[in-house]
């Protein structure tokens, strides 16, 4: 450590890594990273994307309104097709969520390095996420506003929820993960946000950041319980989430409908969910690392390896299809077989061959490195991902409800716009509270990026 | 009032967290017991290096989650067996494996709130004010600079002798902070 001289401010220079650029000090990540919320302000193309954002939810609104004045016969449910769109979108938007948690947690808990500059937005990426997952089972309850019926309570009518029913368990699970991933989220922003107020140079931002930051000073004793805080919580949120798409997947498995009766779903579930998730995580991470000069913190490794989990888990969700197939076969059932017969040759088989060629056939170009650390091609390849996500869950609702064991109950499910309204104002939710986020909270830990720089700088010694 | 009667401590800014480390046990090698140190991130061993070893977190973690299991268990079994049991579909009312999804989710939701508000608590946070904030240098502390704090209450602490050694540990300065 050469030139100690007393005004020298860079103290320590990270000759960067395969997952941080060159040349960068404790002070370059700390200003970098904080003058995005402090100082840059918000461009015009921030404002576009904004406008249209909140555009998209005021139309969410409009449409929950019409919603609560009508019912739910503005969307194209009836029997046998009782879950529709909203059923759909619940389980699209929570698989979304859940590579958040996956790379805070999971990641933390591998030593994994590459997870410090993407776990950050990742998070908010799973709150913004489970809220609209959240929205959708009590949009589609019929009367929404008694959706605390489902919480057990000591109520008047002394009547309890059925503990026995998935779809019960659904709403402990649900919530217990918002909640923790909140916390999970919130802890690990604390010394960001002393950070901000810190820097913040108007007074109004000083007392919001401060309230926020709880008075954080970067005491070591402060950072031995935090450190504890944060592998605890790691380790109480990675088998949070193998439960959640567990649960949410058992909201079919329990049932008795050929299509849903499987013991394969859990693990089909949460590996579809991981696919989506890291698609959403790469659909957001290359326009901001782009907008924003994030080259150096989002590298092309860091691209590279979420191509790679996508692969992984992309393979996961192809080895289910496949042997759903195979078990109808193998099982002999005769409902089976007809409604595997039903998927790819009935009324919904432009779904299920447009899933395959979305969410399976394309996604081996991951194979290619050149693919995966090109950011265009994998930006694009995350929206065939998500689509053939989406397709997945409407081709397990629709097509195992509409033709079931009686042909005299069988019918079709057709959307109508409200149906499409109510998702689409969804996705204007998500992205009006990401646009906030990035706007006004560090969207880079900036704690654990020193902390990076400091490993980083460390290995290189010789 | 008395100059001393004012003083929280003193405090010496380093460049870096291996100058801190170095600091920091040498300071406690010295008998100092009362002191602090701060660093922009989790510095390893700085903790362990100011005599802070064990913390209570994991313990209030585990009673916190066995909370949630047992409340959890409790809160599906009293009402399926004593206070309202329906008999649906021929199941048993104490069908407890139709328990266990919810029992797990308020184990992981308990165990979680007692790692966030434990450690809240334990830190003595949300903490407002603090003496440390009256010197303007430390808004550095969340950025590249790195603190080392002696605490006037400290047995041992003389404003000379401490100042002098402290000088001694080559910081890029040393300051005192009113309470």
């Amino acid at each position: 450590m050469a030139g100690m001289d007393p005004e020298d401010t860079a103290t320590l220079v990270s000759p960067g890594s395969e997952v941080l650029g060159p040349g960068h000090t404790y002070g370059s990540v700390t200003d970098k990273i904080s003058s995005i919320v402090l100082t840059r302000g918000t461009g015009r193309k921030y404002k576009v994307g904004f406008a249209v954002a909140v555009l998209l939810f005021l139309m969410l609104n409009f449409g929950i309104t019409l919603l609560m004045a009508v019912g739910v016969g503005i969307f194209g449910i009836n029997i046998p097709v009782g879950w529709g769109y909203c059923i759909t979108n619940f389980v699209w938007w929570i698989g979304i969520g859940h590579a958040g948690t996956l790379i805070s947690a999971f990641l933390l808990l591998m030593r994994q390095q590459w997870r410090t500059s993407i776990n950050r937005f990742a998070e908010a990426m799973t709150l913004f996420a489970v809220a609209c997952a959240g929205a959708f089972p009590l949009l589609h309850l019929g009367r929404p506003w008694l959706f605390y019926w489902l919480f057990p309570y000591p109520d008047t009518m002394g009547v309890w929820p059925q503990f026995r029913s998935p779809l019960v368990w659904d709403v402990f699970a649900v919530s217990t993960y918002a909640t923790v991933s909140l916390l999970f989220w919130y802890v690990g922003l604390i010394p960001d946000l002393a950070t901000l107020r810190d820097r913040a140079s108007k007074k109004f931002k000083q007392i919001i950041y401060g309230a926020l930051s709880l008075g954080w000073r970067g005491s070591a004793r402060h950072w031995k319980r935090y450190e504890m805080a944060g592998l605890l919580l790691a380790g109480l949120a990675t088998p949070l989430v193998v439960s959640v798409h567990t649960v949410v997947s058992f909201d079919f498995t329990i049932a008795i409908i050929p299509g849903w009766h499987s013991t394969m779903f859990p693990p089909y579930f949460v590996a579809g969910a991981i696919y989506s998730g890291f698609a959403m995580v790469i659909a957001l991470a290359v326009p901001l690392r782009k907008y924003y000069g994030l080259e150096d913190f989002v590298t092309i490794r860091h691209l590279d390896n979420m191509g790679k989990i996508m692969l992984a888990t992309g393979m996961i969700v192809a080895y289910s299809y496949v042997m759903e197939t195979f078990m109808a076969f193998y099982g002999g059932n005769k409902f089976d077989i007809f409604m595997i017969m039903n998927r790819m040759t009935g009324p919904y088989a432009s779904v299920y061959w447009v899933l395959i060629a979305v969410n399976l056939v394309i996604p081996q170009l991951l194979w290619s490195s050149k693919i995966r650390r090109n950011p265009l091609y994998l930006w694009l390849l995350s929206f065939s991902v998500q689509t053939g996500m989406w397709m997945e869950r409407y081709m397990i609702i629709v097509t195992s409800l509409h033709r079931d064991f009686i042909p005299s109950s069988w019918g079709m499910f057709y959307p109508t716009r409200w149906d499409w309204i109510i998702f689409i104002g969804t996705i204007g939710l998500f992205f009006t509270l990401f646009y906030l986020f990035i706007r006004f909270l560090p969207m880079i830990s900036i704690f654990e990026m020193r902390d990076l720089v400091h490993k980083t700088a460390e290995g290189a010694k010789p | 009032m008395k100059k001393g009667e004012s003083l929280y401590g003193l405090v010496a800014e380093f460049h870096s967290a291996e100058e801190l480390l170095e600091a920091c046990k040498r300071t406690h090698e010295e008998g100092y017991r009362n002191l602090d140190a701060f660093s922009p991130f989790p510095v390893e061993g700085l903790a362990e290096a100011i005599g802070f070893h064990r913390t209570k977190l994991p313990i209030i973690v585990f009673c916190g989650g066995l909370f949630g299991c047992c409340g959890g268990f409790f809160l599906q079994w009293w009402p399926n067996v004593i206070g309202y049991p329906l008999n649906i579909g021929g199941k048993p009312f104490d069908s407890w494996p139709a328990f266990i999804p919810i029992t797990f989710e308020m184990t992981i939701l308990f165990a979680a709130l007692s790692a966030t508000f434990g450690m809240l608590a334990l830190n003595r946070l949300p903490c407002p004010y603090h003496p440390v904030f009256n010197l303007e240098r430390f808004a550095q502390a969340s950025k590249d600079r790195f603190f080392l704090l002696i605490a006037a209450e400290d047995p041992k602490f003389n404003l000379e002798q401490t100042k002098q050694f402290l000088t001694e540990l080559n910081p890029r300065e040393v300051s005192e902070v009113d309470s």
